[in-house]
C-alpha cells in the first residue's frame, strides 16, 4: 500500500467518527428536559423568537429531518446565537480559540524542552541520583492537578517573585506571551512525566538493540551510537505521544484557563455550560472534537513517515 | 514403583506450590507496592475514622477564628468562614475515596462487558465496539465529561453517569486486545473441541485470565476520576461548596491565596498524596504482572 492510499483510507476512517461525534451531541441536547427551542433560547425568548426557532430545527418534522439540520447548521458554521452574549456565536468563539490554541502551542515549546533533555538524561544514567531524582519529582508532578500546580506556581513566579502577571491575557502580543508562561508550563509539567518515560524507556530499548550492538562493535563513536542509531529510533514513539499529548491538551486547557483567568475557549464551554448557554456548548464541543480527531490524522500521517512500516501493513 | 512415582509426583507438585506462593510473596513485596499500599490504607482508615479524628465539625461556620494561620489549635489553619482546614481535609477524604472507588465501578462493567464481547466473537461485534470506541475517543474526555455534566445537571451522581460514557473504551480496548491473544492459545482450542459453549470457554477459561489486566488499570483509573471529580468541583460542577471536597476547597481558598495559602494548599496536597499512593500501587502491581508473564 503506497502512503497516499493509507492517508485516504486514514480520512475515510474519520467519516463514521465525525457522524458519530454530531449523533452524540444531537442526542445529548435533544435529552435535556424541555423543548430544544426553549432550551436553545434561554428563557427570556419571546414567543416570535420560538416560533421561528422551532422551525429552523424542524421540531415539527420527523427526527433525522431535524438531525439533517442540525449537521447542516454545523458545517456550514451556522452555530447560532449566545444566549450569554447575545451574539452569533461564530463572532466570539474564534478569537476564544485562538487564546487557547497559543497556550497550547507555547505547552508544546516548553515540553520539547523539559522532555528531551531529562529523557536522554535519565535514560544515559540509568538508576544514578539524576534518574531517581527526575522520576522521583516527575511521579510527583504527574499526579498534581492543574488547578494545583497553577496555584502553587502564581504564588510562587507571579506573587513571590514578582516575575509574571497573576492572571488575565494582556493587551498586546507580548503582554498575551508573558501570560500564558505559566498557563503552558502548568500543563506541560502534568503531561511532561508520561514523555518523558516513553522517552526514556525506549532509549533503554534502543541501547540494548542487536543494531546498537552492531554499531559498537565496528568501533562507532559513543556519541555517533547515540546520536545516529539510539535517538533516531527512540524518539518515534514519544512523537506520537507528543502529538496524542497535544491533542488532550485541547481539553486540558479548560481548567488551566479557569485558574489563570484566561478567555480561552475552554473557559468559554464552561461559562456557557454555568449560564445554560446550549448553542455556545454545542459548538465549542463541536470544535474541541474536530480539533482532536484533526490532531490525531497528522500525528498518523507524520507517524507513517517516520515508521513506513505502518503504512504497509 | 508406582507409589514412589507417585510420591515423586506429589512432591514435585508441593514444591511447585511452594515455590509459587514463595514468588507471590516476593512480587508483593514489591516496594512501590508496599509505600503505595500504606499511603492508601491510612487514607483509608482517616476516611473511616474521620468524625472521631477531630473535635471540630467541617461545615459550622465560627466567624470570629475566621483565617488563622497553622497553629495548635489548628494544625492545617481556618478558612474564611472559620472552619478548621484540617477537619475539612479529613472529612474530604470521605467524599473524594468514595467518588473515586464508585466512579470506576460502570466504566468497569460497561467496558469490560463491551470488550469481552467484541474480543471474543470479532466481525461484525467487534467494527460496532471499535467505531465506537474511536468516537467516544475524538472527545478530550473533560470536554466529553463537561458537556455531559452540563446536560444531565452538575452533581456527583450526574459525572458518574458521565464518566461511565466515555471512560468505558479504556477497558473495552484493553480486555479485547488480551482476549484476542487468550481465544487462540491451546485451552480455548482443546475446550472447543471438547464441545464447550462459548459463554462456557468465557466465563471458565478465557475471561479469568483476560480481566486481570482491567483490574490493575482500574486501581490506578480511581487516581483518574479522583482528579476528574476534584477538577469538576474545583469547576464548580461537580460536589458544590460547602461541602468539603479537596478540589472545591481548592477553589474557595484561590482568593485567599496571598494571604492565607493553607487554605487551598493543604486540600491540594491531599489530592497529591492520594495520587502518589495510587500511581505508585498501579506501579508495583504492573511489575508483578509483569513478572508473573515470565
Amino acid at each position: 500500500m503506497t502512503r497516499s492510499r493509507y492517508i485516504i483510507r486514514r480520512l475515510i476512517q474519520m467519516i463514521p467518527v465525525v457522524i458519530g461525534i454530531t449523533v452524540i451531541i444531537f442526542v445529548m441536547l435533544r435529552a435535556i428536559p424541555g423543548d430544544p427551542a426553549d432550551s436553545m433560547l434561554g428563557e427570556k425568548s419571546t414567543n416570535e423568537q420560538r416560533a421561528l426557532m422551532r422551525k429552523k430545527l424542524g421540531l415539527d418534522e420527523p427526527i433525522y429531518v431535524q438531525y439533517s439540520y442540525f449537521v447542516r447548521d454545523l458545517f456550514t458554521f451556522d452555530l447560532g446565537d449566545s444566549l450569554k452574549y447575545r451574539q452569533p456565536v461564530n463572532d466570539i468563539i474564534w478569537d476564544r480559540l485562538k487564546v487557547s490554541l497559543t497556550v497550547v502551542g507555547v505547552t508544546a515549546f516548553f515540553l520539547i524542552v523539559i522532555t528531551v533533555p531529562l529523557g536522554i538524561l535519565a535514560a544515559l544514567k540509568k538508576n544514578s541520583i539524576i534518574d531517581n531524582a527526575v522520576r522521583a519529582v516527575l511521579t510527583v508532578t504527574m499526579v498534581m492537578p492543574t488547578f494545583y500546580s497553577g496555584i502553587l506556581l502564581i504564588i510562587i513566579f507571579s506573587i513571590k517573585l514578582d516575575l509574571l502577571p497573576v492572571s488575565g491575557y494582556g493587551d498586546s502580543p507580548l503582554d498575551h506571551l508573558k501570560h500564558v508562561i505559566l498557563p503552558s508550563l502548568t500543563l506541560a509539567l502534568v503531561t511532561a512525566p508520561y514523555l518523558i518515560r516513553i522517552l526514556r524507556a525506549s532509549i533503554l530499548d534502543a541501547l540494548n538493540s542487536d543494531y546498537v550492538t552492531t554499531a559498537r562493535s565496528k568501533g562507532l563513536e559513543e556519541r555517533r551510537v547515540i546520536s545516529l542509531h539510539v535517538l533516531r529510533n527512540a524518539l518515534i514513539p514519544t512523537v506520537t505521544l507528543f502529538g496524542i499529548t497535544i491533542g488532550g491538551l485541547m481539553g486540558g486547557t479548560v481548567i488551566t484557563e479557569k485558574v489563570f483567568a484566561l478567555p480561552g475557549a475552554g473557559a468559554l464551554l464552561i461559562e456557557s455550560v454555568q449560564f445554560r448557554d446550549y448553542p455556545t456548548v454545542q459548538a465549542a464541543t463541536f470544535i474541541f472534537a474536530i480539533m482532536v480527531i484533526t490532531i490525531n490524522l497528522i500525528v498518523d500521517i507524520v507517524y507513517s513517515f517516520l515508521d513506513p512500516r505502518v503504512v504497509l501493513s | 514403583m508406582a507409589a514412589d512415582v507417585a510420591d515423586a509426583g506429589a512432591l514435585a507438585s508441593t514444591a511447585v506450590v511452594r515455590t509459587r506462593r514463595n514468588q507471590l510473596l516476593k512480587q508483593l513485596a514489591n516496594k512501590n507496592l508496599i509505600i503505595g499500599g500504606t499511603i492508601l490504607l491510612i487514607l483509608i482508615l482517616i476516611a473511616l475514622l474521620a468524625p472521631w479524628l477531630t473535635p471540630y465539625d467541617p461545615l459550622e461556620v465560627d466567624p470570629q477564628s475566621a483565617l488563622q494561620s497553622p497553629g495548635l489549635d489548628h494544625p492545617f489553619g481556618t478558612d474564611n468562614f472559620g472552619r478548621d482546614v484540617l477537619t475539612r481535609v479529613i472529612h474530604g477524604a470521605r467524599i473524594d475515596l468514595r467518588a473515586g472507588l464508585i466512579a470506576v465501578i460502570s466504566p468497569f462493567i460497561i467496558g469490560v462487558l463491551i470488550g469481552t464481547i467484541a474480543g471474543f466473537y470479532g466481525g461484525w461485534a467487534d467494527t460496532i465496539a471499535m467505531r465506537a470506541v474511536d468516537i467516544v475517543q475524538a472527545f478530550p474526555g473533560l470536554v466529553l465529561l463537561i458537556f455531559l455534566v452540563s446536560v444531565l445537571g452538575p452533581g456527583l451522581n450526574n459525572m458518574y453517569i458521565a464518566v461511565a460514557m466515555f471512560a468505558w473504551i479504556v477497558y473495552a480496548r484493553l480486555i479485547r486486545s488480551t482476549i484476542f491473544v487468550e481465544k487462540n492459545k491451546e485451552y480455548v482450542t482443546a475446550a472447543k473441541s471438547i464441545g464447550g459453549s462459548d459463554w462456557r470457554i468465557i466465563g471458565k477459561h478465557v475471561f479469568p485470565n483476560a480481566v486481570i489486566p482491567c483490574l490493575v488499570f482500574a486501581a490506578t483509573d480511581v487516581a483518574l476520576y479522583i482528579g476528574l471529580l476534584a477538577g469538576l468541583s474545583y469547576l464548580g460542577l461537580g460536589e458544590r461548596p460547602p461541602a468539603p471536597e479537596w478540589g472545591a476547597m481548592v477553589a474557595a481558598g484561590q482568593p485567599f491565596m496571598v494571604t492565607a495559602w493553607w487554605i487551598s494548599a493543604l486540600p491540594g496536597a491531599a489530592i497529591v498524596v492520594t495520587g502518589i499512593a495510587l500511581s505508585l500501587i498501579g506501579d508495583g502491581l504492573g511489575d508483578v504482572l509483569r513478572m508473573d508473564d515470565r
